[in-house]
């Protein structure tokens, strides 16, 4: 299957149905569980990655979630 | 190392007096880290605590980042009224790899922004050199 992975050219070997959960682990993408897909232009609810399936073709980007902030400082030095 | 041109460097401090007493948040954009790009986003927390970033506009700046031939460099944000270092949080949340994290504090009589390599929870200072 050929996608477009964050927008490069991307192969992805097997025939199986391959859900956004599948298609994460295909591509060894580490600590998945703080990524963020965009498929096809539309950002999708974590909640739809296993019952979504990518296709031949589909433009998929992942990111990490960006988050932090100045709370909660270590040893209480603030 | 991050090189930054004095404009943005100065910007970053604008954008988070701007947005004071909110944390402000935004991406630096570049090449081998030549930060050439500066992209002021929107703290969805609204807090003076914490930020995160929407990712719609994060998809947004990483394509345009993409189309202009840059790279992302920097995840940078604002302690309003704490020091410029990472706070637990931001270690636990340093989730890109290859990005340094930039943080320009308020909380002194000067602004102060200082970079840092997050990976795994260790914390490594990054020089920052402001160029002309």
């Amino acid at each position: 299957m050929n996608l477009t992975v964050n927008g490069k050219p991307s192969t992805i070997d097997g025939s199986e149905r391959l859900n956004v959960t599948g298609l994460l682990a295909a591509l060894k993408v580490a600590q998945a569980a703080y990524v963020t897909v965009e498929l096809n232009g539309e950002v999708l609810e974590r909640e739809a990655f296993d019952a979504t399936i990518v296709k031949d073709g589909d433009a998929v980007e992942f990111l990490y979630f960006m988050g932090g902030g100045s709370a909660a400082f270590p040893q209480s030095r603030r | 190392m991050l090189t930054i041109p004095r404009a943005i460097h100065d910007d970053l401090i604008a954008h988070a007096r701007a947005d004071f007493p909110v944390e402000a948040c935004g991406m630096l954009g570049g090449v081998d880290g030549a930060v050439s790009a500066i992209f002021r986003m929107a703290n969805t927390d609204q807090s003076n605590e914490h930020f995160m970033m929407d990712p719609k506009e994060q998809f947004a700046v990483v394509k345009e980042l993409r189309n202009r031939g840059l790279g992302m460099l920097a995840i940078y944000h604002s302690h309003p009224e704490s020091p410029a270092r990472p706070s637990e949080e931001d270690i636990r949340l340093a989730l890109t790899p290859g990005v340094s994290c930039v943080i320009v504090s308020l909380a002194g009589a000067e602004p102060d922004v200082k970079a840092f390599r997050i990976a795994d929870g260790v914390v490594e200072p990054e020089p920052i050199e402001i160029v002309e």
